[in-house]
C-alpha cells in the first residue's frame, strides 16, 4: 500500500475530465496536499507566429484571430493596431467605436462562459446550463453584427468590414437590458449563495505582492487589488472617450475573481450602451496599402483574460518579418503554481479555471540544442528519443509502450 | 439478427455517448461543442451525453488540427475506446488542417492519424451544424444496422 507520508505523483491531462484543453500537469502530492505542480504545455502549439511570416497581412489577420477562439477579436485587434501604427493609418472613429463594441460583446460572452465553466468545476452544473443559455443572447447579437458566432472577422486593416444599422442598435440595446437583468441575478447568487461562498473563498489565494511578483494580469490581478487595466492605463480604440470603472477586489481568492468578473459584466453593458449611443457618423475604413513600410510596433489590448501584447516587425513587403504574441494566460499561468502549493488536490480544477486559462493562446515551443551532434535544432526523432531517455531515468518506461504503438500503427 | 442483438443496436443508437478531445483547436470549435450540449441546442435530447473517459464513449468528437505533440495521445485515446467506435471531425481544421495548413507543428486533419466517420466543416462549426452532423451519423448507422 502507498504510504501517505511519502510523496506521490499523479499526472493530470492531456485528456482529463477537468480540463477542456490538452495540457498536462504533474502534481506532487502528500496525502491530499499538493507539494508542487509541474505544468507541461505544447500540446496545442501550432506554430502560428512562424506561419504569419509566410502569409500576407490580410491572411495573417484571419490566422491571428484563430490563436484563440474565445478572445478572437482581442488578438486580431491587437495585431491590427500594431500594423496600423507601422503604416501610419488613421482609423475612422466610427470603426474604432465598432471595434470597441465588439470587444465588449466578446468580454460579455467570455465572462458568461467562464461563470458557467467555474460552476461546472465546483459541481454546480445548473449554473453552467443557466449561464450558457443566457450567453446565447450575446452570441446571437455577435452573429447578427459580424456574421459569425465566433472568429468574427470584423476587423480589416484600416477599419472594420461591416457597418451597424439602426435596427441592429435597437436589437443590441434590448439584449443588453435582458443580460443585465440576468447578471444582476447572478451577482445576487454570488453574494448570497452559501455553497458558492464557502466553496470559493480562501481558495487559490494570490496576495497583492505575489500578484505583482508573478506579473498577473486581468481579472486575476484585479481580484488581488492590483488596479491594472489597459483600457484605462493606455486607452486604445475608443476607450479614451468612454466612462467606466476598473473593478478591483481585495479578496485575492477565487471568490474575489468571480465577483470581479461579474461586476465587469455590468461595466461592459455600460460601455456597450455608450458605444451605441455615441456612435459617430462617417466611413468605416480607410484605404490601406498592401505593402506595409518597414518598422516595428508593440500593441497592448485588454482581452477578457488580461493584457494581450502583440509585437509586429515589418520589412516593407506584404508579409511581416516577425510577429510575437504574448497572451494573458502565459502571464497568469506562473501564478497558478503558487496558488496551488500546499492546497488540496480537490481545489485544483477550480483554481486553474479561475485564471480563465486559454492554452491555445499560450502554447509555446521550446527549442532544444542537441548536445551530441552540435546541431542547432534537434530533429523530431532525436527529441523523441531524448524524452524517452529522460522518462526512463525517472522510472517510466515508454520504450515498451511505444513499440506496441508503433506495431499497431504499422498494421 | 436475434433479439438480443436488436436490443443492443437499438440502445446504441439511442444513447451515443461522446468524448470530446481537443487536438490543437483554437477553442472556438470546443465552445461550440459545449454550446450544442447546453439548453438552447440541447444535444442531449438525442441521447448524447458528454463522457469523461474514452472507455465510456462511442463517438470521439475531435476538434482542431493534429499537432505533433498530441498525435500519439490521439491514437492512444482512439485505441482505448471500445468497439464499435466512430470519430467525428468538428471544424474545418480538423477536417483538413484548415487555416493551419503548412504550420510546422501540424500533421493535418484528424484523418491523417485515425479513421474518421463524419466531417463537420465550418470555422467554427456552429452548434446547429454539429447537431446535424451527429444526427446524420446516427441515421446512417441506423440504415446500416437495418440491413
Ligand atoms: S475549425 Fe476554425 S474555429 Fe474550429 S478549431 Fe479550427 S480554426 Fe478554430
Amino acid at each position: 500500500m502507498h504510504n501517505p507520508s511519502e510523496e506521490f505523483k499523479i499526472p493530470i491531462g492531456p485528456q482529463h475530465p477537468a480540463l477542456k484543453e490538452p495540457e498536462s500537469f504533474s502534481v506532487a502530492l502528500r496525502g491530499e496536499k499538493i507539494l508542487g505542480v509541474d505544468i507541461r504545455l505544447g500540446y496545442n502549439h501550432r506554430g502560428i507566429e512562424k506561419a504569419c511570416e509566410e502569409r500576407t497581412y490580410i491572411q495573417d489577420m484571419y490566422l491571428i484571430e484563430r490563436v484563440c477562439g474565445i478572445c478572437s477579436h482581442s488578438h486580431s485587434t491587437c495585431f491590427i493596431q500594431a500594423v496600423e501604427e507601422i503604416a501610419g493609418l488613421a482609423v475612422p472613429r466610427r470603426a474604432l467605436y465598432i471595434r470597441t463594441l465588439v470587444a465588449e460583446l466578446e468580454r460579455i460572452h467570455s465572462h458568461l462562459l467562464w461563470l458557467g465553466v467555474a460552476g461546472h468545476e465546483i459541481g454546480f452544473d445548473t449554473l453552467l446550463m443557466y449561464t450558457w443559455r443566457d450567453r446565447e443572447i450575446v452570441m446571437d447579437i455577435l452573429a447578427e453584427l459580424t456574421g459569425n458566432r465566433v472568429n468574427y472577422g470584423i476587423n480589416t486593416i484600416g477599419g472594420v468590414r461591416r457597418d451597424i444599422s439602426s435596427i441592429q442598435i435597437q436589437e443590441t440595446l434590448k439584449a443588453m437590458d435582458l443580460l443585465e437583468e440576468r447578471t444582476k441575478y447572478y451577482i445576487e447568487l454570488g453574494l448570497e449563495e452559501t455553497t458558492i461562498i464557502k466553496r470559493l473563498s480562501g481558495v487559490g489565494v494570490l496576495s497583492y505582492e505575489d500578484s505583482l511578483h508573478f506579473d498577473a494580469v486581468g481579472p486575476t490581478a484585479r481580484a488581488s487589488g492590483v488596479k491594472r487595466d489597459v483600457r484605462k492605463d493606455d486607452p486604445y480604440a475608443s476607450y479614451g472617450e468612454i466612462s467606466f470603472d476598473v473593478i478591483t477586489d481585495t479578496g485575492a481568492d477565487v471568490y474575489a475573481r468571480t465577483i470581479v468578473r461579474l461586476k465587469e459584466l455590468m461595466e461592459s453593458y455600460k460601455i456597450v450602451r455608450q458605444c451605441l449611443k455615441n456612435l459617430p457618423d462617417g466611413p468605416i475604413t480607410v484605404r490601406a496599402p498592401r505593402k506595409i513600410p518597414a518598422g516595428e510596433a508593440l500593441s497592448r489590448y485588454e482581452a477578457p483574460r488580461g493584457e494581450d501584447v502583440h509585437y509586429v516587425k515589418s520589412n516593407g513587403t506584404d508579409k511581416p518579418e516577425r510577429v510575437k504574441v504574448r497572451a494573458p494566460t502565459l502571464a497568469n499561468v506562473q501564478a497558478v503554481k503558487h496558488m496551488l502549493k500546499d492546497r488540496f488536490l480537490a481545489d485544483m480544477p477550480i483554481v486553474i479555471a479561475a485564471i480563465d486559462p486559454c492554452f491555445s493562446c499560450t502554447d509555446r515551443l521550446v527549442s532544444l540544442k542537441d548536445d551530441d551532434k552540435k546541431a542547432d535544432v534537434m530533429t523530431w526523432q532525436a527529441l523523441h528519443d531524448y524524452s524517452i531517455k529522460w522518462h526512463s531515468q525517472r522510472g517510466v518506461d515508454f520504450g515498451k509502450l511505444n513499440k506496441k504503438l508503433q506495431e499497431r500503427l504499422s498494421k | 439478427m436475434n433479439v438480443v442483438q436488436k436490443v443492443i443496436n437499438w440502445s446504441r443508437l439511442k444513447s451515443p455517448w461522446v468524448l470530446h478531445f481537443n487536438t490543437g483547436a483554437c477553442n472556438a470549435c470546443d465552445i461550440e461543442i459545449i454550446a450544442a450540449l447546453t439548453p438552447r441546442y440541447d444535444l442531449e435530447r438525442f441521447g448524447v451525453l458528454l463522457k469523461a473517459t474514452p472507455r465510456h464513449a462511442d463517438i470521439l468528437l475531435c476538434s482542431g488540427p493534429v499537432t505533433r505533440q498530441i498525435e500519439d495521445r490521439l491514437v492512444r485515446i482512439y485505441e482505448q475506446m471500445a468497439e464499435p467506435k466512430f470519430v467525428v471531425a468538428v471544424g474545418t481544421c480538423s477536417c483538413s488542417g484548415g487555416v493551419f495548413n503548412g504550420c510546422y507543428n501540424i500533421k493535418g486533419g484528424i484523418n491523417a492519424v485515425i479513421p474518421v466517420s463524419a466531417y463537420i466543416p465550418g470555422c467554427p462549426a456552429s452548434p446547429k451544424a454539429i447537431m446535424d452532423g451527429v444526427v446524420k451519423l446516427l441515421q446512417s448507422l441506423e440504415q446500416k444496422e437495418g440491413k
